[in-house]
């Protein structure tokens, strides 16, 4: 009889119609339809191929379905897309698997986060999948495995004590049989790291902190005690190269953050970027974009990996739009700095020593009397992720531009002009705009990977607080504070099209298909918008 | 679900060719119905357990005689005339079909009044029993069934041997099995997971989740549960050691 039922399951698998996600699947990102990991390829491109969405047709663009989730948090989730089901984050941490083409639930979730402190909302950024295993990190820093199938808790480890002010807010990054987590925490006094967990059991394979300990490399950078409590966090997506076997994560700003008296030296390797061996977590190499940082510019974008030519040769980098308000191209093997340029106005560095070290201006520092800092301390982006186009060679960015007071000894930061009463960062609900023109503006640009100039930009108004997508369409998606969602030519900025969500926009979109329909997804307020053209 | 039911079901299917209508029955929700119907008009005469009158046990379908769901239903509209056992208008025909529902499912409930060992529950859970195919316990196992790995926190032992005996008396919303029949005629059953005016959600029976629009099928409803009755294949006292296994199953009672 068992072999009978066994030759009925094998009948019944062979009509399959999801199959299990591969790590070749997520390393290959060769099916347009599905999104399999935070920003589509391991290389963080954010760049999907589909193309059934153009720019000769984009006006046509229609809602298809919403989906509200049961939070008042700042939805900042990147859905993935497995054939045909999606699974999203409802802050702070319940997963929801929907239908992607008709946006139903299949099932919740739900984590009850223990007691918890996080520095800028109970939010969630994403999720990682693994065969029929989904991985989340959850705000009081646990990280969990999901069946994706079910919804059923398949192992919950404990990543750090939330009760020393640690959270995660990251989408995990899977490589082959390990699933990476960083945490954040680091405006507060805690000592960043990142982990590798078994992905079938959840046991922890390494652990590498992002501030040295006594006798290992840059620990003479921190001053006294201050390396334990130094932050340094990782709370944003990582990348890896499969060939170089690397990962690679940004770091967050050192601790306190305005005020580094306490913590002289270069504070490595805060506001970095770090290379690990995989297998090991040993680091290979580190650049730091802001040494001794008291300006709060976390350096925790999502590195974008690219292979092209570089001055006559094939190079393989790493492109990096930080919120210091410098861009970046640097050699992603051996972590060589190839050319840096500010790309909004920028006073606090004058310029570029012979190895890539950004050269201070002694005067812009926190001052009792408060100094006016550009970028101001949100930065010119903050953590949104950015995008590449392989077919366009473009590397596009939503960015804005501030300055603000920075001041110390018990003063908050703060903005210059009418945008003092309004906070920079992201929020859920609109808000009036009262800003004078040329205040806190916002832009999403086209960049030339070789120069770093731009080659178009269209005006957003407001902050863009939300990231981008491109798509072999040749559009560009992208929203902002004002709860637009725009579809732009990727070779002009042109706008194809336009969307009121009717809420912030602090999420990065995506696209996928179900059953040969191209959709666009976006999250704005506290909902999760599908877009798709008319049947 | 064990393979012997899981075959059991899969062959219906395949021995079926065509089912113009999904059997009506009594589901989950009707027995809890039931149950409550009981504590509001049975449970003040014949007592929590109904053995209180004598000569009737409720609670485990020791009727006076061997009586029809019928003749049940009419004795709780209507009484007995000439008995201490009165009519009791304000019961529905359908409040006394749920009635009747709930004391059928009590009838192979058997109290085996001893003690488990959990160790070897947990060796016939995992084994012979085949639960793991169907049941999650700590990650590991099957997903049509509920996920077991905290079921002695919302479960008494005599609520998990009554399931073990009866496994389709009380059957929670979000695991009653569905069957779908499209257009074309492909028939899916799963567990289902979410269903509105124009669409179903299933997790079927090859554990994938599916998605129908109604309009697309010729047919759908509830289907019959699977998981059979473990009263015929295991001794009382291996029935009771699955329950102390299950009765250790308190996964996220410390956090």
């Amino acid at each position: 009889m068992k072999k009978f039922l066994a030759a009925l399951t094998l009948i019944c698998a062979m009509s399959a119609l999801q199959a299990q996600v591969s790590f070749d699947d997520i390393l290959a990102a060769d099916n347009p339809a599905n999104w399999l990991s935070y920003s589509r390829n391991l290389f963080n491109q954010r760049h999907s191929a589909l193309d059934q969405i153009n720019t000769g047709n984009a006006d046509e663009l229609e809602l298809q379905w919403v989906w509200q989730a049961r939070s008042l948090e700042k939805f900042e989730t990147t859905p993935l897309v497995v054939d045909g089901v999606m699974y999203t984050v409802q802050a702070p941490n319940d997963v929801v698997a929907l239908d992607a083409a008709t946006g139903r639930i299949f099932w919740t979730y739900h984590h009850e986060p223990a007691p918890s402190r996080t520095c800028c909302g109970r939010v969630n950024r994403g999720l990682a999948i693994l065969g029929n295993t989904l991985f989340m990190g959850t705000v009081d820093a646990r990280l969990l495995a999901i069946d994706a199938r079910a919804g059923n808790l398949i192992w919950n480890t404990s990543v750090a004590n939330p009760d020393e002010l640690y959270s995660i807010t990251m989408p995990p990054l899977v490589v082959e049989d390990k699933v990476y987590i960083g945490v954040a925490g680091g405006d507060m006094p805690t000592r960043g790291f990142v982990a590798a967990y078994d992905v079938t059991t959840g046991q922890e394979i390494w652990k590498t902190h992002t501030i040295p300990g006594p006798g290992e490399p840059g620990h003479e950078s921190w001053s006294g005690e201050s390396w334990k409590t130094g932050g340094a966090a990782i709370w944003n997506a990582g990348a890896y190269d499969p060939e170089a076997n690397l990962v690679y994560f940004g770091t967050g700003n050192p601790q306190p953050d305005w005020d580094g008296r306490s913590r002289l030296g270069d504070n490595l390797y805060s506001d970095s970027v770090l290379a690990f061996d995989a297998d090991s977590g040993e680091i290979k190499w580190h650049y730091q974009f802001t040494p001794h940082d008291e300006l709060d510019y976390d350096s925790t974008q999502v590195p974008v990996l690219v292979d092209r030519p570089w001055q006559g040769r094939m190079r393989k980098m790493m492109l990096w739009a930080n919120r210091n308000g410098l861009m970046y191209v640097l050699d992603r093997i051996t972590g060589e700095f190839l050319l840096g340029k500010p790309y909004v106005a920028v006073n606090w560095m004058t310029g570029f020593d012979e190895t890539g070290r950004p050269i201070r201006d002694p005067a812009i520092l926190p001052s009792p009397e408060g100094t006016i800092v550009r970028p101001h301390v949100h930065g010119a982006i903050n953590w949104a992720p950015t995008a590449f186009s392989p077919k366009h060679d473009l590397y596009f960015v939503a960015h804005w531009e501030d300055s603000g007071i920075m001041a110390i000894e018990g003063q908050f930061p703060q903005a210059l002009g009418v945008n003092r009463r309004q906070t920079t960062m992201g929020d859920v609900a609109l808000e009036p705009f009262l800003n004078n023109d040329g205040e806190a503006w916002g832009v999403i640009r086209a960049y030339d990977p070789d120069t770093l100039d731009p080659v178009w930009e269209f005006d957003m108004g407001n902050i863009t607080w939300g990231g981008v997508v491109s798509t072999d369409g040749d559009l560009v998606f992208g929203g902002g504070k004002d709860g637009y969602f725009v579809a732009l030519d990727a070779l002009t900025g042109e706008l194809k099209w336009k969307v009121n969500l009717g809420g912030q926009v602090n999420a990065a979109p995506m696209t996928y298909a179900v059953n040969g329909k191209q959709f666009i997804a976006i999250a704005a307020g506290t909902a999760l918008f599908t877009f798709a053209l008319p049947e | 679900m064990t393979r012997h039911s899981l075959c059991r079901v899969l062959l219906y299917l395949l021995t079926t060719a065509v089912v113009p209508v999904i059997a009506q029955h009594e589901t989950g929700s009707d027995i809890v119905s039931g149950e409550r119907a009981f504590r509001d008009y049975c449970a003040n005469c014949h007592g929590p357990d109904g053995d209180l009158i004598k000569g009737v046990d409720l609670g485990h379908n020791n009727f006076r005689q061997p009586y029809t769901d019928e003749d049940l239903a009419g004795i709780i509209m209507n009484g007995i005339p000439n008995t201490p056992m009165p009519a009791t208008p304000r019961v529905t025909q359908e409040q006394a079909y749920m009635l009747v529902a709930y004391l059928r499912s009590r009838g192979d409930i058997v109290d085996t009044g001893l003690s488990g060992n959990p160790g070897r529950g947990k060796t016939l859970f995992d084994g012979r029993g085949e639960c793991l195919d169907c049941h999650m316990v700590e990650g590991q196992g099957g997903i049509l069934g509920p996920d077991l790995s905290s079921i002695a926190l919302v479960r008494s032992s005599a609520e998990l041997e009554d399931s073990l005996l009866n496994p389709n008396a009380v059957v929670q919303p979000n695991h009653r099995f569905y069957t779908v029949v499209t257009k074309s005629g492909d028939r899916i059953s799963g567990r289902l997971l979410n269903h509105d005016a124009f669409s179903v959600q299933l997790l079927d029976e090859d554990e994938r989740l599916r998605a129908f629009q109604k309009n697309d099928l010729a047919n759908y409803g509830f289907s019959d549960p699977v998981m059979g009755s473990l009263a015929g294949e295991f001794s009382r006292q291996e029935l009771a050691d699955m329950v102390a296994y299950l009765a250790t199953l308190r996964r996220g009672a410390a956090q």
